[in-house]
């Protein structure tokens, strides 16, 4: 959770970290060239994005009918279905989940659902020995971090800061092994994690999408570790969100065709695990029990609201590798759990506005995030949205106040256009005489926040209103 | 030029009225004048109606609707009776053909007028090829030049061939692309002081963009953009000069480019 003044100062640390800005300066190269590789060759792949919009739009419009169609397939499937209102519900009810299986050790694959809700230190409090099996999501777990991107939780992470993070971790492993390539760090997570699969007691994955018609849930991984995580243990349990459901398989297919285009140019991922159910009687292997954590925490509100669009996200992470901004300091310093144009959408409304709708200022509204993302969420609108509560607030800090002062100081100016001309007038010249003959200024305590990194080039001297009123008259003189 | 170009031409000449925008009005009339040079050359007639100030975009993007709402009433009024509404800026040109009727949204007699209000609204490229079929331009240009893509242009009225088809028109002209034209710059209104150091990052890449393909001049469709780059090259100590694609198809070049010293000044 962050506010205006810790948001500023975790912007100024993350620019000047070079490790950071060398990592996010590959985001272009990977992700972004990527998604444009898919995109040309899928033809209709913006048809597509528009049938995916339409999927999403319409089982939003009956959200309740399809989540009631889920439990009821879902239960008749054998699973059992848990809904949770808020980040307190889930935490509680899959606590006493893995109680009851008097469970140690618990798997997990990567879900920013559980992020959103802080699961994992929640149950290490009640004394679970918890891992994560996302490769990228064990490397946070292991330096106490939180993921930096919604598909890629350690982009930020070079390889040495892997070594180093694996040295400390693993200290039952030999000193001088060879961790210097990427190869090796692979293999050496393979190794910690396959004893943790084979002995976890509980598996939790999240859920990309939730199919009514058969109440499964579909969940798409690049290392199988979702796979291993809710087949090998005696409980499956799938954390979720009510966003997640869509009415049946052939309503999924365009979502999926569109999520690793989107998030990092793969046709499809690489593991698309379809779950319906725990282990059925001729089943050779899989969960005894099957469990469906529901998660709501604020989205109904979202639903009623005219941000309902943002609950369209299939969490491809596409705007975030779009975003000059997300690409300037990385997914951290944005202090909430979705960092990105979506994350300053959707936080506010997760968290309770009082606390991050300030990320919506962080926004030239430059528009590549909507550009981009799958299902047509109107970025731009959303978080101009925000901005509009933020500014109906009352209570905001000093400096939002006395922009707002100023802002309708402007406002009153623009609407009355006589003293509006002459003030501009008066601001040229002013402005043009501080310039000088060099044309600039190199300070200016009015706008020291412009020029502390710029100059501010000096107005010409004269208005254009000014100069085409003199022409005209002009032009009347010397007509006969 | 259309059939029905053709026709009115005949008749009469189109009046364009030239929404200048406050930038160009406060800081660099010369991109009016070439603007309205460029309009006449299309066959228009040219005029500005006095009682224009600012499109609102600063208080729509701060989240004050009713204040944005208020100057959208008055540039519609203040472009009464006009054919076309024409403005040297992809930005402002978007918050009126795009935002205003967004704006008026729940008063349908004043979304309906911002509707009609809307067709006639043309950025300044948009206007001169696809509306007008201007092929042949007034200026001329010996150097190598980049053009930056301002995002509102770009994006939401997607204006990106337009002023590319006109500037391969100007003699001597050699348009040499930057790698990401299309990235924000950084400028984002009021954003380039409300978050001065992430602006800082992004114009700092444009700049080195710009810088990789050594043009001579950097031209842009918006006021904006261009005074974030032309006030971070100065500050560079860049040799890359900066202006309005307007002053380059008009041929206005008299005045020095933008933050650059005048003549005969100290440099």
């Amino acid at each position: 959770m962050t506010n205006p003044a810790t948001f500023d100062a975790a912007v100024a640390a993350a620019l000047a970290d070079e490790p950071l800005q060398r990592a996010l300066a590959d985001v272009p190269a990977g992700f972004v060239a990527g998604r444009r590789r898919a995109r040309a060759e899928l033809p209709g792949f913006e048809r597509l994005r528009r049938t995916a919009r339409d999927v999403r739009d319409h089982t939003l419009a009956h959200l309740d009918l399809y989540l009631e169609a889920f439990e009821a397939n879902a239960t008749g499937a054998g699973s059992k279905v848990h809904w949770a209102s808020n980040g307190e519900d889930a935490r509680r009810i899959i606590l006493d989940i893995c109680h009851n299986a008097n469970a140690r050790i618990v798997t997990k694959s990567k879900s920013m659902v559980s992020e959103e809700i802080e699961l994992r230190g929640h149950l290490e409090n009640a004394s679970l020995d918890v891992v994560e099996t996302d490769l990228g999501e064990y490397l946070v777990q292991i330096r106490n971090e939180r993921p930096s991107h919604i598909i890629a939780p350690a982009i930020h992470l070079r390889v040495s800061d892997v070594a180093d993070a694996f040295r400390v971790q693993h200290p039952h492993l030999p000193a001088d092994r060879d961790l210097a390539t990427p190869e090796a760090m692979i293999a050496e997570a393979r190794e910690v994690l396959r004893e943790k699969f084979l002995t976890a007691d509980v598996g939790i994955t999240g859920a990309n999408f939730l199919v009514a018609e058969t109440g499964s849930a579909i969940v798409v991984t690049n290392e199988g570790n979702a796979d291993l995580t809710m087949s090998l243990p005696k409980v499956h349990i799938v954390l979720t969100s009510i966003d997640k459901v869509v009415p049946t398989f052939a309503d999924a297919w365009p979502l999926l065709r569109l999520l690793a285009r989107s998030a990092t140019g793969q046709a499809l991922s690489a593991y698309t695990t379809i779950v319906t159910g725990p282990r059925r009687q001729d089943d050779g292997e899989g969960p005894e029990a099957c469990h469906i954590v529901i998660l709501d925490n604020g989205r109904t509100e979202l639903l009623a609201s005219d941000l309902r669009p943002v609950l369209r996200c299939i969490r491809c992470g596409a705007c975030m590798n779009h975003c000059p901004v997300y690409c300037s300091i990385g997914g951290h310093a944005y202090g909430s759990v979705y960092p990105g144009p979506i994350g300053a959408v959707l936080s506010p409304a997760l968290a309770g506005p009082g606390a991050t709708a300030h990320l919506a200022e962080a926004s030239t509204f430059c528009g590549r995030c909507e550009e981009v993302c799958p299902v047509e969420i109107p970025l731009v609108s959303m978080l101009r949205k925000w901005r509009g509560r933020d500014f109906s607030r009352l209570s905001a800090d000093q400096a939002s106040r006395r922009r707002r002062a100023l802002l309708r100081a402007w406002a009153f100016l623009a609407a009355r256009p006589r003293a509006y001309r002459i003030t501009a007038r008066l601001c040229a010249r002013v402005l043009a005489a501080l310039g000088g003959s060099r044309g600039r200024l190199r300070r200016a305590p009015f706008a020291s926040a412009w020029t502390r990194y710029r100059d501010l080039p000096a107005p010409q001297g004269r208005t254009f209103q000014e100069l085409w009123a003199r022409r005209e008259q002009l032009d009347r003189t010397d007509q006969p | 030029m259309d059939g029905q170009a053709m026709n009115e031409g005949y008749a009469r000449r189109p009046r364009v009225g030239l929404f200048v925008t406050c930038l160009v009005d406060l800081m660099r009339p010369s991109v009016g004048f070439a603007a309205a040079r460029l309009i006449e050359a299309a066959g228009c007639e040219v005029v500005v109606p006095a009682e224009q100030t600012c499109c609102g975009q600063p208080a729509y993007n701060s989240g004050d609707s009713a204040s944005a709402r208020t100057l959208a009433l008055q540039t519609m009024t203040a472009f009464d009776g006009l054919d076309y509404v024409v403005a040297p800026s992809g930005s402002c040109a978007a918050m009126l053909k795009l935002h205003y009727p967004r704006l008026m949204a729940g008063d349908a007699e004043a979304e309906a007028r911002a509707r009609a209000f809307a067709e006639r609204v043309h950025e300044l490229s948009s206007f001169l090829v696809d509306v007008r079929g201007m092929t042949a331009v007034p200026g001329s240009f010996e150097g190598r030049v980049t053009y930056h893509d301002g995002c509102s242009g770009l994006r939401e009225l997607k204006v990106r061939a337009q002023p590319r088809r006109l500037l391969s028109a100007v003699p001597g002209l050699e348009l040499v692309e930057m790698a990401g034209t299309g990235t924000c710059c950084g400028f984002g209104g009021l954003f380039a002081v409300k978050f001065p150091a992430i602006s800082d990052a992004m114009v700092t890449a444009k700049c080195a963009s710009a810088a990789a393909v050594e043009p001579d001049l950097l031209l842009a469709g918006d006021l904006g953009c261009l005074l974030n780059v032309a006030g971070k090259l100065s500050r560079e100590g860049s040799a890359i000069r900066c202006r309005h694609f307007a002053e380059v198809l008009a041929g206005e070049l008299d005045a020095p480019p933008i933050g650059a010293e005048r003549e005969g000044g100290t440099p």
